[in-house]
């Protein structure tokens, strides 16, 4: 077998598809600014809301409840932070979240903690999903805000969103869900969800780095964003971006077509990989089997650690990811290894492989050749596995 | 992000293994944090014959290792005493701020290999070769 280039790390980022760059480009030559009174200036005015429509499509919201940002971490900061603000004038002080939030949405949570906040962080059990009954019972008088993730960007496990919003719901609190992961991966019907605030981003789905929007359903209350000009229904200052919003557009009308159909192919390529990865002696998959994004498929190998084997990887032209604390650069493993209950050894030794439409059974074949022989090439030398082993025998 | 000598170790591993009958083993690290080094030493007359090592951890941990093996081989014990972590890192050719911690395991894991060495001949080890961390203490660098 040739080597080959696989890119298995679509959680990471995406290409820019072909149509979306023609988007794009053709968007860079209306240069005008959308708040200009001039027809250049109308132009670009008529690119940003027609996006802003397509978009709205996409999720079953309305144009004017899309607010564009610069990216999904920023928006996840705007809905909380400015939630937050809201949330003071009434008196209220606790927000639920869950053990396993994107930084983006745990950091500002501890942001609000030091401001006195105070946050009751749901566990997510073994398989790294949310039960609807803990949020029922964490819910207090002075509960403003619900923040948890559609689908988790590590395991990719998919939490009971419309259960969740019905309870947030029926208590009248806000729900923020940050569907960063989820946006052209699983049907999303923003009313049908009960969602008021959803995060998204642009280069998860093929648009480009530096765009996200903010749904903020109508009638709820958040603080401006950014002070400034009008744009965004003032709440969110700055000239558009408009090339990445028009790009965003084209890039979320396609991702949003035939999810069914997508959904179908790739999930039976991630399934393939998952059988094949198991095979290798002592893993685990990460996270539930079945209710999870996709493209997403999370293996730990015992004995071995995360970034070396992602270094090995792609020496075969292969990229992954990896919840390794060698990777993330912090001296722990993944939090969210760690909250469905791994223990640090078998944390460190993960691999993600996050796939998509374009991803061919070669490709997941090509992986399954090369990954067995570097997980034995690295337990080989690894003083962990000679352990396991021992351990295995006198067992016996 | 790794510099050329890195990744040679890394991917070119010198003295991987293990020595039966090891005059000296020393392990240090612990699986918690995502490294484990462990050293074996042969020693005849003060001078280090032989080593091998085993490790668990990232590119940087098997490459420090990888290099530091090299570093002692044939040396005398005095001498494999004397290198230092940064001695490593400058073998190198650097590494990045946040695996410096590697480095420090390799100069560790030969000393305590050393030091085992020396408890082996009923000699004890900590004046000579200073206190060495317990591999199991649960302290990540």
């Amino acid at each position: 077998m040739d080597k080959r280039f696989v890119y298995a790390d679509n959680a990471a980022t995406t290409e820019i598809t072909e149509p979306v760059k023609q988007a794009i480009i053709k968007a860079l030559d209306i240069y005008g600014n959308p708040s200009s009174l001039y027809n250049l200036g109308g132009e670009a005015k008529t690119a940003v809301e027609s996006s802003r429509e397509t978009i709205a499509k996409c999720i079953n919201a309305e144009p004017s409840e899309i607010y564009f940002t610069s990216c999904g971490s920023e928006a996840d900061n705007w809905a909380i932070k400015g939630t937050a603000e809201q949330m003071l004038k009434k008196g209220k002080k606790h927000i639920i979240s869950t053990v396993f939030e994107h930084h983006a949405v745990l950091h500002s949570l501890q942001h609000l903690e030091k401001q006195g906040f105070e946050v009751t962080y749901l566990p997510v059990y073994e398989n790294g999903i949310v039960k609807p009954d803990d949020l029922e019972n964490a819910i207090r008088e002075d509960t403003g805000l619900v923040t948890i993730m559609f689908a988790n960007n590590e395991i990719g496990t998919i939490q009971p969103i419309k259960k969740l919003g019905e309870i947030c719901k029926k208590h009248n609190i806000i729900f923020h869900v940050d569907a960063v992961q989820a946006l052209g991966n699983v049907e999303i019907d923003v009313k049908d969800l009960n969602i008021d605030l959803m995060s998204a981003s642009g280069h998860k789905i093929h648009a480009q780095k530096g765009i996200g929007f903010l749904y903020i359903r109508k009638g709820v209350r958040i603080a401006t964003f950014m002070d400034g000009g009008a744009q965004e229904r003032g709440k969110r200052a700055g000239t558009e971006n408009v090339p990445s919003i028009v790009g965003f557009a084209k890039a979320c009308e396609i991702a949003c077509t035939d999810i069914a159909k997508k959904t179908e192919y790739v999930t039976a390529l991630r399934n393939r990989f998952i059988e094949g990865a198991l095979k290798i002696e002592r893993s685990h998959l990460n996270g539930d089997k079945d209710i999870r994004l996709p493209g997403n498929a999370n293996v730990s190998f015992e004995g071995i650690e995360g970034e070396s084997l992602l270094l090995l990887l792609d020496m075969n032209g292969i990229s992954a990811s990896s919840g390794s604390a060698c990777t993330s650069g912090s001296l722990d493993p993944s939090h969210v290894l760690l909250a469905i209950g791994r223990p640090h050894e078998i944390a460190h030794g993960s691999l993600r492989i996050s796939i998509n439409e374009f991803t061919t059974k070669e490709d997941i074949d090509y992986i399954l050749k090369k990954l067995p022989p570097i997980v034995e090439r690295l337990r080989n030398m690894s003083p962990l596995w000679e352990k396991i082993k021992k351990t295995e025998k006198e067992g016996k | 992000m790794y510099t050329e000598q890195v990744m040679d170790h890394f991917t070119n591993p010198r003295n991987v293994g293990e020595i039966e009958n090891a005059d000296g083993i020393g392990e240090v690290g612990n699986a918690k944090c995502g490294d484990i080094m462990k050293m074996y030493i042969k020693v005849d007359n003060d001078v280090i014959t032989d080593v091998k090592f085993k490790t668990f951890g990232c590119g940087s941990a098997i490459a420090t290792s990888s290099i530091a093996t090299e570093m002692i081989k044939g040396k005398t014990i005095p001498e494999a005493l004397e290198l230092s972590n940064k001695a490593v890192v400058e073998a190198l050719g650097g590494l990045p701020t946040h695996k410096i911690h590697c480095s420090v395991l390799a100069e560790q894991s030969i000393k305590a290999a050393i030091a085992d060495y020396y408890k082996k001949q009923g000699i004890d080890p900590e004046p000579i070769v200073g206190k060495v961390p317990d591999c199991e203490d649960g302290h990540c660098h």
